[in-house]
C-alpha cells in the first residue's frame, strides 16, 4: 500500500522543538495534513515515541518510534526502529553516550516527557542536542543490532549533514537511505556523490513547529501500516556495498 | 582589547552589531565541534568558527565569549541571525582561514597590550 508521510519530527522533548509540539498536537497536526505515517525523532532520544504511538493509534496514525543521533562528527542521523522496546533499548544506550553536560533551559530550552495523556510527566536532564560518544562509522552496524536503519538526514543542509561536516560519502559506508530536506538538490547530490544513486531518498520536514510538518505529498510503500512493515519495506533494498559487490555501479554509466 | 577594536581589522566585517561591543577580549579561540566548544570556549573568547547555525550563538551566550568570528566566508543562517539579534552577540565574519583570523586577532591584542 502507498503510505504518505513524514519520518523526522521533534517533540517538545527536544530543547529547540517548539512548546506546542506535544505528542497530541503532533498527532493532531499529522492527521490535518494527511499523513499516514509518521516518526517522532528527537535529538538522541526516544523519549516521547510511546506517547506519541498510543495516542496516533487512537487517531488512526503510525507512528515510528526514532531519534535523531547526534554522532561524534555532529552528523545527524535519523534512526528508526520497528517497536518501542528496542528503541527505548538504543534510547538508554544513547543516553550513556552523552556528554555530561547539563541542559540549562534559558539558553537552550526545556526538554519536556509527555504521557499518552499528553501532560508533561518529566524531563531530560543531559543536554540533548550535545553529541554522543558514537562515531559515524559506528551507527549502521549499532542500529542494526537494535533492529532498527540509520537514515543520515537532511544531506543537503550546510549544517550538522553528512556532507556538510564530514564532506564526503566515507567509501566503507553501509547506509542505503538518506534524507533530503529538499528534492530539488538530489542530482546534483548524486553527481558529486555517486554512492547517493544507489540510496532510497526520503524528504522529511525535520519540524520544529507544528505548521511545519509535511503536507501529504511524499510517499513510500509498505505491505501494511504498521512500523514492522515500513521498517521491513525501507530495509527491503540493497546497500551500497552490496550493490557494489553485484557489479551495479559498474554497469551504471554515469 | 574590546571587540569595538576588531572592527580595526579590515578584513572582519561586522555583520551583527549589538550593544555589547565594549566587551574585553581574553584570548582566541578555535574550535567547530559545538561540543567540544561548550566545555572548553574561556569566558571572553573571540571564537572563530565556520559554524554558523542557531547552536553555535546558544554556545557563544553559554560560555560568555565576547565575540564570534565566522572564517572562510560562512554565513550565518536565517535562525542564527535572529537569534544573534536577540543574545545581543557581536558576530563578524572574513575570508581568512580559521588559523590566520586568529593570529590576527593575538596580534591585535599583543599591539595593543
Amino acid at each position: 500500500m502507498t503510505l504518505t508521510y513524514d519520518l523526522h519530527i521533534h517533540s517538545c522533548l527536544s530543547p529547540c522543538g517548539d512548546h506546542d509540539m506535544t505528542p497530541g498536537n503532533i498527532i493532531g497536526m499529522s492527521m490535518l495534513k494527511g499523513l499516514d505515517v509518521i516518526a517522532v525523532t528527537d535529538h538522541n532520544s526516544c523519549g516521547n515515541c510511546e506517547a506519541a504511538m498510543k495516542i496516533g493509534k487512537d487517531y488512526g496514525i503510525t507512528v515510528i518510534p526514532g531519534m535523531e543521533l547526534t554522532t561524534l562528527e555532529e552528523v545527524h542521523v535519523v534512526c528508526l526502529f520497528a517497536d518501542i522496546k528496542k528503541a527505548m533499548a538504543w534510547d538508554a544506550f544513547v543516553y550513556k553516550q552523552l556528554m555530561e553536560v547539563k541542559n540549562n533551559e534559558e539558553i537552550f530550552g526545556t526538554q519536556l516527557l509527555y504521557n499518552a495523556e499528553d501532560e508533561v510527566i518529566g524531563k531530560k536532564d543531559k543536554l540533548l542536542i550535545n553529541a554522543a560518544n558514537i562515531s559515524f562509522d559506528r551507527v549502521y552496524d549499532l542500529v542494526d543490532s537494535y533492529g532498527g536503519i540509520m537514515i543520515p538526514a537532511h544531506i543537503d543542509k550546510q549544517a550538522n549533514s553528512l556532507l556538510s561536516n564530514l564532506g564526503f560519502v566515507p567509501p566503507e559506508s553501509k547506509f542505503h537511505i538518506v534524507e533530503l530536506k529538499d528534492f530539488s538538490n538530489l542530482h546534483r547530490l548524486q553527481k558529486e556523490n555517486p554512492y547517493l544513486l544507489e540510496c532510497k531518498v526520503l524528504s522529511d520536514s525535520d519540524a520544529h513547529y507544528l505548521n511545519d510538518i509535511s503536507e501529504k505529498g511524499y510517499t513510500l510503500t509498505a505491505d501494511s501500516k504498521t512500523p514492522e512493515a515500513v521498517i521491513k519495506s525501507l530495509k527491503n533494498t540493497l546497500s551500497g556495498k552490496e550493490y557494489k559487490n553485484a557489479g551495479v555501479f559498474k554497469k551504471r554509466s554515469l | 582589547m574590546t571587540v569595538k577594536d576588531l572592527l580595526g581589522e579590515e578584513s572582519f566585517q561586522l555583520i551583527n552589531e549589538s550593544s555589547q561591543m565594549e566587551t574585553e577580549i581574553t584570548k582566541p579561540f578555535c574550535c567547530d565541534l559545538l561540543s567540544i566548544a561548550m566545555s572548553k570556549a574561556p569566558a571572553g573568547a573571540v571564537w572563530i568558527t565556520v559554524m554558523g547555525n542557531v547552536n553555535t550563538l546558544a554556545v557563544a551566550s553559554l560560555t560568555e565569549t565576547a565575540c564570534i568570528i565566522l572564517a572562510e566566508s560562512s554565513v550565518l543562517d536565517d535562525t542564527a541571525s535572529e537569534k544573534a539579534k536577540t543574545e545581543g552577540i557581536p558576530v563578524f565574519r572574513t575570508e581568512q582561514p580559521i588559523f590566520e583570523a586568529a593570529v590576527k586577532v593575538m596580534k591585535m591584542m599583543e599591539k595593543k597590550g
